[in-house]
C-alpha cells in the first residue's frame, strides 16, 4: 500500500468520527431506525467507532516497519497562513500504538454502550460527545502541528466535561467542572509556552521543530518554554502535585467516561511529553528533567499509598477512585521514564503508557461491571466483614478483576510489567549529564513503589474477590448469593483488552520495535 | 463642501464617503417618513432601515482595492481627514454588519419603542461609528464619536415610562458625558503642543515637541486616553456598563456591546498607533494595567453573578463583555512595546480580529437572549435551563457562542482568535500580561460552561411555577419571528464558516492595515 492511499486512510478516520457525531444528531435515514431511536443512535456509534477502528488496522497493516523513525502517510496543507498554522499530519512509530489503542478504547467503549447505555439524557447527545472526543484524541497524535496539538488537546474538553456532567454519578458537577478548570488553566499555560517556541523558532511545525533539536532557540526560551509547555502536560497526566482533578473526574464519570480518560486522555500529556519537549528544547527538558523525575517518584509512592489508604478495612474507600490513585501512581512510571532522557527509559515510558491504557481500561470496565451488579463500589459495603466473594458469586468476573489487578501490579508477562521494568532500567543510567546518585535514589524509590503496589492490589483482590459467599453484603440476607456474570456483550468489550495485555507482556518486541527507531530519532540533538 | 486653502473648490470623493453618508441619509429619510406614516404602516421604516444598511454595507465593495481619501489639504502636508484604508472597511464593515444584525433583533421586538425616533437614532448612531474608523484628525474624530454617541443615550433611555431605562441613560450620558470633557481638555493639550491636528502630523510634532511643552503634551496624551476608556468601559472607568445593559431594551445593548465597542476601538487605534506613536512608552504600560484590570474586573463581577436574579442574562454578557475589552486592548497594549521603527500593525490586526469575532458571535448570543426573553421577560439565566428540549436549534446556537466567546473547540474561530491576542503579548514579551489572561480565559470558562451546561439540563418539572404569571408548560413555545431567525442563523453560519477558516478574520494580522 502506498503512502497516497494511508494518508487519505489517516484523513478519513481523524474526520470521520466529526462527521459521525453530527450525523448522531439527526434522525437515522429509513433502513437503519431499528427497534427505537435510542439503540438505532447507538448503533451508530457502534458502526462508526468500528470502521474508524477498522482504518487504524489498515493504517497499522500499511505502515512501513522498516521505517518507523520516518513521518509515514504524511499530509500538509496550508491552513491558516497568516498565523503559519498547517493541517500537518502523521504518524510515526511513536503516534501508532497509540492511535489504534485510542481507536480500539473508543470502539469497546461504543459497543459496551450499546447494550449497558449509562444511565442519564438521551444517547443521541452521549453518542455525539464520545465521537468529537474520538476525533480530538486520534488528532492529538496524528498532527504534527504545534497549534493544531493545542486545539485537539482543547477538543475533547468539552465532550469529557458532557459526558461526566450528564453521565455520571454522584457529585458529576463539581468533579466536571474541577477536570475542565483544572485542564484548561493547564493548557492555556501550556499554550503560552507552545507560542514561544514558535514565535522565536518561526515555524509552529513540530517535525522542522524537532529537527532543528532547540537550535534555533535560546537557553531561556527553551527552560521558559518547557516550563509552561511541561506543566500543561503534567496536568493532564496527571503528575504529582496537578492531580487532584483526577480521583474526583473518575470517581463521578460513567464507567466508559473513565475508561477513555484513563486509557486515553491522559495519555495525551505523556505523549506531548515524549513528541514537543524532548525534541524542541533539549536543554530546556534537560534542566528540568530531574525535577520531573522527583515529582514522578513522588506521584509514584504518593499514588501507591493512597490506595492502601482507600483500600483499608473501615476507611469507606471507593474502588473508583481507588483505581483512579492507581493511574497517578503508573503514571508516575511513565513520567520517570521520560525524565530519564535515554532511549531505553522513554521506550519503557510509551510501552507504560499503552499498558496502562489497556489494563485500567480493562479495570474501569470490570468495576463498572461490579457497580451494576452491586449498585454500589464502596469498598466497605461490598466486602462487608470478611469479602465481596467475587469468586463464589461471579467466577469469570472474580477471575477477570484478578487478573486486571494482577496486570497492574507489573508481573512478569503481562503488559504492566515491561514498561515499568524498563522506565526503572532507564533511571539506573541516566542520560549524561543528569546527577546518577539522584536517579538511583529515584530508581530505589520506584522499586518501594512496586511493592506497595503489589500491596494494594492483592489488598483489592483479598477483599474483593475472596470471602466468605454467605455473609457479603453487609446488610443482606445471609444467604449464598450468585451474581449475573460475565455477559456475552462484556465478554466482547474485554477480551480484546486481555489479549492484548498478554501479547504485549509476552511479545514486547512488536511495540519496543516499532518505538525504539522513533525514540532515537526524537531524542537525537540531546545525546 | 469647500476647502479655505486658496479658495480652491475641493471635490469630494462621494463614493468613498459613501458607507456612513448612506447610513446617515437614510436616518434622516427615516426620520421625516415618520411623520407622514399612519401607524399601522410604520414596519416600513424598519425595514427601510435595514434596507439601508445593506446599502451602506454594499457601498464598501468599490471600496475595496484602491485606497480612496478625502477632505485633503491641498497644501503643504496633504494630510486627509478621511481615509478609506483597508482598516476603515474593516471596522466599517464590523460597524455597519453589526448595525444590521441588531436592526434584525430589533424589527419585532420595538412593539413598546417608538418606531420612527428608534431607527433614526440607531442609523445616526451607526453613521457616527462607521465615520469614526476613517476620521484622520482629531477634529472628526471626536464629532465622529460624539454622532456615535449621543444618539446611543436616547436609545438607552427609549423605554417609555421605564424607570429603569431611563436612570441608566442618565448614568450613561453623564459618564460619557464627562469621557468627552476630559478627552477635549486633552485634544486641546496637544493642539497647544504641536498647533495641528491631522494624526499623521500629530505624530510628526509629538516627536519633536519643545522642552516647556513636553509636560503639556504628555498630559494632553494621558486625558485623550482616560476619555477613551470611558467610552471602551474599560476599568476603572467601567462602572456604567451593566446598568446601562440591563435597563437598555435589548437590541440596544447588544449595538452598545459591539457597534459602540468597535467604535471606542478603532478611535483608540488610531490615536495610540498613528497620533501618540511617539509616546508608546506611556500608553503601551498604561494600556497593558488597564487591559488586565479590565479583564479581571469584567470578567470576575460576571463569575458572581446569580442565574436566578432577574435580568441576569443580560448582565452577565454586560460584564463579560468587559472581560472581552480587556482582550481586546491586549495586542493595543502590545502594540506599544513594539521597537521603535519595527511596525504595530500585527497587533491592531490582532484585535481586529478578535473584534470580528467577537462582534458574530456576541451579536449571536444577544439574538437567542432577544428570543428567550420573548417567552420568559425575566430574563434571568435560569431561564435557559432545558432549552435544548424546547428550542434545539436555538440552544445549539447558543452553546456554539458562548462556547466561542470562552474560546474552546467546537468553538474554533474564538479559540484561534485568543491565539493571536496570547502570541501578541508573548511576541512583545508581555508575558506577565498573557498569564493574566490564561487566568481569565479560566475564569470565563466557568460562567460561559456553566450558562453552557444549563441549556442542555433537564428542564423543571413546572418551568415557570415560581413566576405567576408565567406560562404553563404545555403551551407550545412561541414562533420565533423571521427577522430573529434571520439574525440567529446568520451570525451561526458565519460563526461556523470562520471556524473552518479562521484565515478570513486572522488574515488582518499578516500585512499591513493602514
Amino acid at each position: 500500500m502506498n503512502d497516497t492511499f494511508l494518508r487519505w486512510v489517516l484523513i478519513t478516520l481523524l474526520v470521520l468520527p466529526l462527521f459521525g457525531a453530527l450525523g448522531a444528531l439527526f434522525p437515522a435515514p429509513p433502513g437503519l431506525r431499528g427497534r427505537n431511536q435510542d439503540q438505532a443512535v447507538l448503533r451508530h456509534g457502534v458502526s462508526i467507532t468500528g470502521i474508524v477502528l477498522l482504518l487504524t488496522v489498515i493504517l497499522a497493516a500499511g505502515f512501513d516497519y522498516a521505517h518507523p523513525a520516518r513521518m509515514q502517510a504524511s499530509t500538509d496543507l496550508s491552513w491558516i497562513s497568516s498565523l503559519g498554522i498547517r493541517l500537518h499530519l502523521g504518524v510515526d512509530g511513536v503516534s501508532l500504538p497509540l492511535l489504534v489503542l485510542t481507536a480500539l478504547l473508543t470502539f469497546l467503549c461504543a459497543l459496551y454502550s450499546y447494550f449497558k447505555m449509562p444511565e442519564g439524557p438521551s444517547p443521541k447527545g452521549f453518542v455525539a460527545l464520545l465521537l468529537v472526543l474520538e476525533t480530538g484524541t486520534l488528532a492529538t497524535f496524528a498532527v504534527l502541528d504545534l497549534m493544531l496539538f493545542f486545539l485537539a488537546f482543547e477538543m475533547v474538553l468539552i465532550p469529557m466535561y458532557f459526558l461526566i456532567a450528564r453521565w455520571g454519578g454522584e457529585g458529576r458537577d463539581r468533579a466536571a467542572f474541577r477536570f475542565i478548570l483544572y485542564t484548561v488553566l493547564g493548557s492555556v499555560i501550556m499554550l503560552l509556552g507552545l507560542l514561544l517556541i514558535g514565535l522565536k523558532a518561526g515555524t509552529f511545525d513540530m517535525v522542522a521543530l524537532a529537527s532543528d533539536n532547540g537550535s534555533k532557540l535560546s537557553h531561556t526560551t527553551q527552560l521558559i518554554a518547557v516550563l509552561a509547555i511541561g506543566i500543561g502536560l503534567a496536568v493532564k497526566a496527571p503528575m504529582w502535585p496537578l492531580h487532584s482533578w483526577l480521583p474526583d473526574a473518575h470517581t463521578s464519570a460513567p464507567t466508559v467516561g473513565s475508561v477513555l480518560l484513563a486509557g486515553v486522555l491522559l495519555k495525551m500529556g505523556t505523549y506531548g511529553f515524549v513528541r514537543i519537549i524532548l525534541p524542541v528544547a533539549p536543554q530546556g527538558a534537560h534542566t528540568f528533567a530531574p525535577y520531573l523525575a522527583a515529582f514522578a517518584v513522588v506521584g509514584i509512592i504518593y499514588g501507591s499509598l493512597a490506595c492502601l489508604a482507600i483500600g483499608r478495612q473501615g476507611s469507606g474507600g471507593d474502588l473508583k477512585r481507588l483505581i483512579a490513585y492507581s493511574s497517578v501512581g503508573h503514571m508516575g512510571f511513565v513520567l520517570l521514564g521520560i525524565a530519564t532522557l535515554t532511549p531505553t527509559g522513554v521506550n519503557g515510558a510509551l510501552f507504560a503508557n499503552v499498558a496502562h491504557g489497556l489494563i485500567t481500561g480493562l479495570l474501569f470496565f470490570l468495576v463498572g461491571a461490579i457497580k451494576d451488579r452491586y449498585g454500589t463500589t464502596d469498598l466497605d459495603r461490598l466486602s462487608g466483614t470478611t469479602g465481596a466473594a467475587l469468586y463464589g458469586a461471579a467466577p469469570r468476573l472474580g477471575g477477570l478483576l484478578a487478573f486486571g489487578a494482577v496486570a497492574s501490579l507489573g508481573l512478569p508477562g503481562l503488559a504492566g510489567f515491561w514498561g515499568e521494568m524498563l522506565a526503572m532500567f532507564g533511571s539506573f543510567h541516566p542520560a549524561a549529564g543528569l546527577s546518577r546518585p539522584a536517579y538511583l535514589t529515584f530508581m530505589g524509590l520506584a522499586a518501594f513503589g512496586t511493592l506497595l503496589t503489589a500491596a494494594y492490589m492483592l489488598l483489592v483482590v483479598r477483599r474483593v474477590c475472596m470471602g466468605e459467599p454467605t455473609a457479603a453484603p453487609t446488610g443482606q440476607p445471609a444467604t449464598p448469593r450468585m451474581l449475573a456474570d460475565v455477559q456475552g456483550y462484556e465478554f466482547a468489550s474485554w477480551t480484546p483488552l486481555v489479549a492484548l495485555t498478554l501479547l504485549a507482556g509476552l511479545w514486547p518486541a512488536a511495540l519496543l520495535g516499532l518505538t525504539d527507531p522513533a525514540v532515537h530519532a526524537l531524542l537525537g540533538g540531546s545525546r | 463642501m469647500t476647502a479655505p486653502a486658496g479658495g480652491l473648490i475641493q471635490s469630494v470623493d462621494w463614493i468613498a464617503l459613501a458607507p456612513p453618508a448612506i447610513t446617515a441619509v437614510v436616518a434622516l429619510l427615516v426620520l421625516v417618513a415618520d411623520l407622514f406614516l399612519p401607524a399601522v404602516r410604520k414596519p416600513l421604516l424598519g425595514q427601510a432601515a435595514v434596507g439601508g444598511l445593506v446599502l451602506a454595507g454594499l457601498s464598501l465593495l468599490p471600496l475595496l482595492h484602491a485606497g480612496r481619501a478625502t477632505f485633503c489639504l491641498t497644501t503643504g502636508s496633504h494630510d486627509c481627514s478621511y481615509v478609506a484604508d483597508h482598516f476603515t472597511l474593516v471596522i466599517q464593515l464590523l460597524v455597519l454588519g453589526g448595525a444590521l444584525l441588531v436592526a434584525l433583533l430589533s424589527l419585532n421586538s420595538q412593539d413598546d419603542l417608538p418606531a420612527g425616533e428608534f431607527w433614526f437614532l440607531l442609523l445616526s448612531s451607526t453613521a457616527g461609528a462607521a465615520l469614526l474608523p476613517a476620521a484622520r484628525d482629531l477634529a472628526t474624530l471626536v464629532i465622529a464619536l460624539e454622532v456615535a454617541s449621543l444618539p446611543a443615550f436616547a436609545l438607552v433611555g427609549l423605554k417609555r415610562g421605564d424607570r429603569l431605562s431611563s436612570e441608566a441613560a442618565l448614568k450613561f450620558f453623564l459618564s460619557s458625558v464627562t469621557a468627552t470633557a476630559v478627552m477635549l481638555l486633552g485634544v486641546s493639550f496637544v493642539y497647544g503642543a504641536t498647533g495641528t491636528l491631522h494624526l499623521a502630523a500629530l505624530a510628526d510634532g509629538l516627536g519633536h515637541t519643545p522642552r516647556q511643552l513636553d509636560t503639556l503634551a504628555r498630559t494632553g496624551v494621558a486625558l485623550t486616553l482616560v476619555g477613551f476608556a470611558f467610552k471602551l468601559a474599560a476599568a476603572p472607568f467601567h462602572f456604567w456598563v451593566p446598568d446601562t445593559y440591563t435597563g437598555a431594551p435589548l437590541p440596544v445593548a447588544a449595538y452598545l456591546s459591539v457597534v459602540g465597542k468597535a467604535s471606542g476601538f478603532s478611535g483608540l487605534i488610531l490615536i495610540t498607533v498613528i497620533a501618540f506613536r511617539h509616546y508608546a512608552d506611556v500608553w503601551g504600560p498604561a494600556l497593558a494595567v488597564l487591559a488586565a484590570l479590565t479583564m479581571t474586573v469584567g470578567n470576575t463581577a460576571a463569575l458572581r453573578q446569580r442565574p436566578g436574579h432577574p435580568r441576569s442574562a443580560v448582565r452577565l454578557l454586560a460584564w463579560s463583555s468587559v472581560g472581552q475589552a480587556g482582550y481586546l486592548l491586549v495586542p493595543l497594549a502590545a502594540a506599544g512595546y513594539v521597537g521603535p521603527g519595527s511596525d504595530p500593525a500585527r497587533h491592531i490586526g490582532a484585535t481586529v480580529s478578535y473584534a470580528l469575532m467577537y462582534g458574530v458571535v456576541n451579536l449571536g448570543a444577544f439574538g437567542v437572549a432577544a428570543l428567550v426573553a420573548r417567552t420568559s421577560a425575566g430574563n434571568r439565566i435560569a431561564d435557559y435551563r432545558g432549552l435544548y428540549a424546547t428550542r434545539p436549534l436555538a440552544a445549539l446556537a447558543m452553546a456554539f457562542f458562548l462556547l466561542c466567546l470562552a474560546g474552546l473547540p467546537p468553538g474554533i474561530v474564538g479559540l484561534f482568535a485568543k491565539v493571536v491576542v496570547f502570541s501578541s503579548a508573548v511576541d512583545a514579551g508581555l508575558g506577565w500580561l498573557a498569564v493574566v489572561m490564561a487566568v481569565n480565559v479560566v475564569i470565563a470558562l466557568y460562567y460561559y460552561l456553566r450558562w453552557t451546561a444549563l441549556l442542555f439540563a433537564q428542564p423543571d418539572a413546572v418551568p415557570t411555577g415560581a413566576e405567576a404569571g408565567g406560562a404553563p408548560a404545555a403551551v407550545p413555545a412561541l414562533r420565533a419571528p423571521v427577522s430573529l431567525t434571520a439574525a440567529i442563523a446568520l451570525t451561526a453560519v458565519v460563526g461556523l464558516v470562520l471556524s473552518g477558516a479562521p484565515q478570513i478574520v486572522l488574515r488582518f494580522t499578516s500585512g499591513t492595515l493602514f
